[in-house]
């Protein structure tokens, strides 16, 4: 049994009613375990919570109750800036949207140097090899370090995002809706990286996503969230095969496929 | 008699480098009733062909071709006979509805203002119409709807309300603009359901777009793939994912993860989807194609109608039933 790197419990997130009205619980009493060099999947449409797990696991969110521990130290209180680094060493996360979170002025070689140098003190020949280590690392070419944002492709942009990701070479890798905006022949080479890295070396995956067929791709375990809530929780094969719960039931029929009906089922007079 | 005929469609948009191609030689017909989908990935030119048929293109643009909306020619047309087109004949649904509804207009002047200008209806019977028309799209409480405001609906709830505006001037043909792509999976699977109904029930037309091969193939009768601004393929939906025609088409069958089973690796189409303008001499998917030959570089392929569909590919005759739906490594894989 390898050992946990992340442990959440009983993880609750309140935001305040819209005008006056009531909080509003986003999240509700998750917890879940990833094991070192463990996939698990969070997925739940929108307004699951899903995203706010992701962002409470990285520090952008506080938690309003229950407890985040990641590499077997809790997370609570506003770090320092050693205790910042040491966290960002933990957990790397990548977004939907790279073009948002790389910086449009900062060539690809420098993004991934900048990353390096804020956990490890290398010199430059080292910097240079790992730069380049990365980018190869994620299908880039040795060209590429020397690009703007703007003058790659979305895939390329992912993988730039990932490299500079594991640049920090951390234990935990969070995705959030990772794959989700790219086009299907993009979307298998970025799952096929995701594969590969996680068969060169040792690091979790906690990916969030709302695709049931990509989750199956890539992770073992899967956790279904609904309204704030965990509905069910399982071996990914075991819960798209045979589902406790009948909201995982709705998600499973709700994917396209050969001989697929779509259907209405909801009353909508309350939604 | 066709609802919608496009032939050899060319539009070319003005940009810093230039006129660029962006649809290269669209050939498509929809018959009364029919749905097609129309699938293609960033780049390939499926969202600008369906703007083109209501005469919505950049300005500047430059479009050529054939194209007739139950016989009456749409390009050159007037301003007039296009208003008309838009307001009795065709209706358009978009992918974000928030961008294509007035914030700070209520649902019940978006959803009459059509029925009062375009058919004449005064105030009580365009709302007793709009509240029916909510019922036909599964809101059932439509009075209390049609005093709210867009912002006050959830996104599968507006684009409902894009429905119900849609039918309600009784178009034969409906432009579906990856009209759920924004959506939850069981919010599409309701609005697909819904649109559905009202085509079977009406006899309207489709054109519908997507990025989604298995969505299309499991709610169009026939489906067309797109790439480089090319239709590629375009065969019935019944026999579509299993038979593919076109290697491309192959290419995202198999490179889509399925809730079925898992395999170690994806098979992927190598590199990435380009547009017609960045496309050479030969076959525009040559430069990712895993069947490609020598020919393929040089020469491109003119379309195919063969019994089982429509292709354009050198290979077409060979390849019939020889490529592979889904990932050939998944049994032996796992």
């Amino acid at each position: 049994m390898s050992e946990q790197v992340v442990r959440v419990e009983n993880l609750r997130k309140e935001f305040p009613g819209h005008r006056g009205a009531a909080t509003v619980a986003a999240v509700d009493g998750v917890g879940f375990e990833l094991a070192s060099g463990e996939a698990l999947a969070i997925v739940g449409e929108s307004g699951s919570g899903k995203t706010t797990v992701a962002r409470m696991l990285m520090g952008l969110e506080r938690p309003t109750s229950g407890t985040i521990e990641v590499c077997g130290r809790e997370r609570s209180g506003r770090p320092s800036t050693a205790e910042r680094r040491r966290r960002a060493r933990e957990v790397q996360l990548v977004f939907q949207d790279p073009f948002l979170s790389l910086d449009r002025a900062q060539r690809i070689g420098s993004a991934i140097e900048t990353a390096i140098r804020l956990q490890f003190p290398v010199g430059r020949d080292e910097l240079r090899r790992r730069t380049s280590e990365l980018l190869e690392q994620v299908g880039l070419l040795p060209r590429h370090a020397e690009l703007f944002p703007r003058q790659l492709s979305g895939g390329q942009r992912q993988r730039v995002a990932i490299a500079r990701a594991l640049a920090a070479e951390p234990s935990v890798l969070v995705l959030d809706e990772a794959v989700a905006a790219l086009d299907v022949s993009i979307q298998a080479q970025i799952l096929n990286l995701l594969s590969d890295i996680r068969e060169s070396r040792e690091i979790a995956y906690l990916f969030i996503s709302h695709d049931l067929a990509v989750v199956n791709q890539l992770c073992e375990r899967t956790i279904v969230m609904r309204r704030g809530k965990v509905v069910e929780a399982g071996a990914t094969r075991h819960l798209l095969t045979a589902p406790a719960e009948d909201y995982t039931r709705r998600l499973i029929d709700a994917v396209p496929r050969p001989g697929w009906v779509p259907t209405r089922s909801r009353d909508l007079a309350g939604a | 008699m066709s609802m919608l005929t496009i032939e050899d469609l060319r539009v070319r948009v003005r940009s810093r480098d230039g006129m660029r191609t962006i649809v290269d030689g669209v050939t498509l017909d929809i018959g009364r009733g029919e749905a097609l989908g129309l699938v293609g990935e960033s780049g390939s030119g499926k969202s600008i062909t369906a703007r083109t048929v209501l005469g919505l293109f950049p300005r500047g643009a430059d479009v050529t071709g054939r194209i007739e909306v139950d016989g009456e020619p749409v390009l050159g047309a007037s301003r007039r006979s296009l208003t008309a087109l838009r307001s009795r004949k065709v209706a358009m649904i978009f992918q974000d509805p928030r961008a294509h509804i007035n914030p700070v207009h209520r649902v019940g002047d978006f959803l009459t203002e059509a029925l009062r200008k375009h058919l004449g209806m005064d105030r009580a019977a365009a709302a007793r119409k709009a509240v029916g028309l909510l019922a036909d799209v599964g809101i059932a409480d439509g009075e209390r709807r049609l005093r709210q405001y867009p912002h006050e609906l959830s996104g599968g709830l507006l684009q409902r309300v894009m429905i119900a505006a849609a039918i309600a001037i009784e178009p034969d043909l409906i432009l579906a603009d990856e009209p759920t792509t924004a959506l939850d999976v069981t919010t599409q699977s309701e609005v697909m359901a819904i649109l559905g109904d009202l085509r079977r029930e009406r006899g309207m037309a489709m054109l519908f777009i997507t990025h989604d091969l298995e969505l299309a193939a499991a709610t169009c009768d026939r489906t067309a793939v797109m790439y480089a601004g090319q239709i590629v393929e375009c065969q019935s939906s019944r026999t579509l994912p299993d038979r593919p025609l076109h290697p491309y088409t192959s290419g995202l069958l198999g490179s889509r993860p399925s809730i079925e089973a898992a395999v170690r690796r994806l098979p992927v189409i190598p590199g990435r989807p380009v547009a017609a303008f960045e496309t050479g001499a030969g076959c525009s998917f040559a430069g990712r194609c895993p069947m490609v030959e020598d020919r393929c570089r040089i020469e491109a392929p003119a379309t195919v109608r063969r019994t089982e569909g429509a292709v354009a590919c050198h290979r077409n005759e060979e390849l019939v039933g020889a490529l592979p739906s889904e990932p050939t490594v998944r049994s032996a894989d796992v």
